[in-house]
């Protein structure tokens, strides 16, 4: 009953695994998560320009041209757009890098070759392979964030006036990008692959304009159904979380308003994320 | 550097690879009426064996390996890999098996050493781990000239050895491949089938479909003909053969057509021959089993004086089985 052991590595198999479905899957999960810190260290300098490129015109042209050309308008009553734009800079850079990191790649891995199906097969539970997809996304809606952060300090014509809440801070830092990832796996998950470039415009500019970026919620108390419809945009949350926590002094959301709807945006949307993910790969 | 197999991989060691399906079924919903894509498939697997799913397109093999692979959910009966439930330890089951599917799903961010590598940390080994089990397999297969270069570059022929690497890279308990070898040159595709029967010698178990007879033929040691979601017949190929009554034909002619008779009754008593008729100035004999039969007949005719001016066998084929058991061509 001896083994023969094969001198080329094609051998076969070798014996049963010692380790626990759970302890391998666990080890699953972070190699997952190596491939796509691989994948994206790979090409740093395109997450780079994908990154910074529209913040930096953004800031740019509102913050540094407008007031230098005198061309300002002066909505908020002699505070500076600045302050105004610098959270809603980060709200949108987290939310435009989350759903991107999940859904773009979505489109070739349930592409005709089905190339999430080399991801699926890996072991662990499907559900865990769409939470990684979360997890790497959120992550590079952070790293955004991180990124822009110097753009919004260092580019207006006058420094933004920050007072900084640590503790919210880091709970909108946590979440927000949470939720962007999610909502890429929603989309990524319910969009027929050939259609996610349109949702781009269907779906990202509206949230984008309309996510409370370039004012304060609060301040739409003129446009009370716009206001209203806007509770509906995930964006709105990350926004007004930046807000109160780099620039409290300016109007924004209750804080308990905000962090709540976080939290709940965090667990229903990962749960239709990872529903659809499920629904796309298992036949 | 070679790395050695592990020293466990007795074939009488192994406990987990063996499968086992009961009454599985799949049945899909769709425009408001039922395909039942797979209609209550019974099989068993044995450790070590290479089993084929053998049927036209359509006949439900990649739904059935599907749903053995945790890829697609059963809706009747129940299947396991190594004792393993596959819908209730999807993971235990990922963990025990290794896959080439029909597409090419190598990963297209990846070069191909980073396909083989980052599949070795998916499957539990650490980075030097990996490292060495991909180069091992790089060689083995033949891409290790094209290590650096990404998945899309390659031909056909090499994303097929490379998606075969990664199916063995973590020395899965079971090996399943989906039409391994459409679309292949003929070159790879004998390849490919030494590289099986190599693995078959080790013990490995291997479970493929095919639409090919001859590949069933060649390589499974039984083999499932399945048509409409169902196994019609499950057998040895040798089995299968003899089982729907086809025998192996030999035609034999002679210069003068006068001596057909006579050369016809003298064959009767050649051993192994199980019947003999005349037709269209042939003798054409009927035998069930090959072994030794040719040279028989060959001896005995020069022995009693007939000269054969020509002979032709006619095997009986896994294609024959499967007209018999369906009246229509497995091209169909």
């Amino acid at each position: 009953m001896t083994a023969r052991a094969a001198p080329d590595g094609v051998s076969a198999s070798p014996g049963p695994p010692t380790r626990s479905v759970r302890a391998v899957a666990t080890y699953a999960f972070g190699a997952l998560l190596l491939r796509d810190l691989h994948v994206l260290t790979g090409e740093k300098a395109r997450f780079l320009v994908r990154t910074v490129s529209q913040p930096l015109l953004l800031v740019f042209v509102f913050t540094y041209v407008f007031p230098a050309i005198g061309q300002g308008f002066d909505p908020t009553g002699g505070r500076s757009f600045t302050e105004v734009l610098v959270p809603g800079v980060l709200a949108i850079t987290v939310m435009i890098k989350g759903i991107q990191a999940v859904a773009l790649p979505l489109v070739q891995e349930f592409g005709y070759t089905r190339e999430i199906d080399d991801r699926v097969m890996a072991p662990l539970p499907v559900w865990a392979v769409a939470l990684e997809k979360i997890v790497a996304g959120a992550a590079q809606g952070l790293l955004g964030a991180v990124v822009v952060f110097p753009i919004v300090w260092l580019v207006p014509a006058q420094p933004p006036d920050l007072a900084v809440s640590w503790g919210a801070l880091v709970a909108v830092c946590l979440l927000g990008p949470v939720v962007a990832s999610a909502f890429g796996l929603v989309l990524g998950t319910y969009f027929e692959p050939d259609t996610v470039p349109l949702m781009f415009s269907v779906i990202i500019l509206p949230l984008t304009f309309l996510g409370a970026t370039y004012y304060s919620w609060t301040d739409l108390g003129p446009i009370p159904w716009l206001q209203a419809a806007t509770l509906a945009n995930p964006l709105v949350y990350i926004s007004e979380g930046f807000r109160l926590a780099l620039t409290p002094q300016l109007p924004h959301m209750r804080t308990g308003v905000v962090f709540s709807a976080l939290v709940i945006l965090v667990a229903v949307v990962s749960y239709a994320g990872v529903k659809g993910f499920e629904r796309r790969v298992l036949g | 550097m070679a790395v050695s197999a592990p020293s466990d991989t007795s074939r009488s060691t192994r406990s987990d690879n063996h499968i086992v399906t009961e009454a599985l079924s799949k049945t899909y919903r769709e425009h408001g009426g039922t395909l039942r894509a797979v209609d209550g498939v019974d099989l068993v697997v044995r450790p070590g064996e290479v089993f084929g799913l053998l049927g036209p397109n359509g006949a439900g093999k990649t739904t059935t390996i599907g749903m053995l692979t945790t890829r697609i959910l059963p809706t009747g009966g129940r299947a396991s890999v190594g004792g393993i439930d596959v819908t209730a330890s999807p993971a235990g089951v990922k963990q025990r098996v290794g896959v080439v599917p029909q597409t090419n799903t190598l990963d297209r961010s990846l070069t191909v050493r980073d396909n083989l590598y980052f599949h070795g940390r998916f499957f539990g080994l650490g980075a030097a781990g990996a490292r060495s089990r991909t180069d091992v397999l790089l060689g083995r297969f033949r891409l290790a000239d094209r290590a650096g270069a990404r998945v899309d570059a390659l031909s056909g022929g090499m994303a097929q050895r490379l998606m075969v690497a990664r199916a063995l890279l973590h020395q899965p308990a079971v090996l399943f491949l989906d039409e391994p070898t459409t679309g292949l040159d003929p070159q790879s595709r004998l390849a490919l089938w030494d590289l099986l029967r190599e693995l078959h010698a080790h013990g490995q178990t291997i479970m493929l479909t095919t639409h090919q007879m001859e590949e069933a033929e060649v390589l499974c040691d039984r083999v499932a003909i399945m048509d409409g979601g169902r196994i019609l017949a499950l057998d040895t190929p040798a089995r299968l053969k003899r089982s729907v009554g086809t025998d192996t034909a030999v035609d034999l002619r002679v210069g003068d057509a006068r001596e057909l008779p006579g050369l016809a009754e003298s064959l009767r008593t050649v051993p192994g021959v199980a019947g003999v008729d005349l037709r269209d100035g042939r003798v054409r004999v009927v035998a069930h089993a090959r072994d030794g039969l040719v040279p028989r007949l060959v001896a005995h005719a020069e022995r009693v004086g007939y000269h054969l001016t020509d002979m032709s066998v006619s095997e009986p084929t896994l294609e024959t089985v499967f007209i018999a058991l369906t009246g229509k061509d497995l091209r169909e």
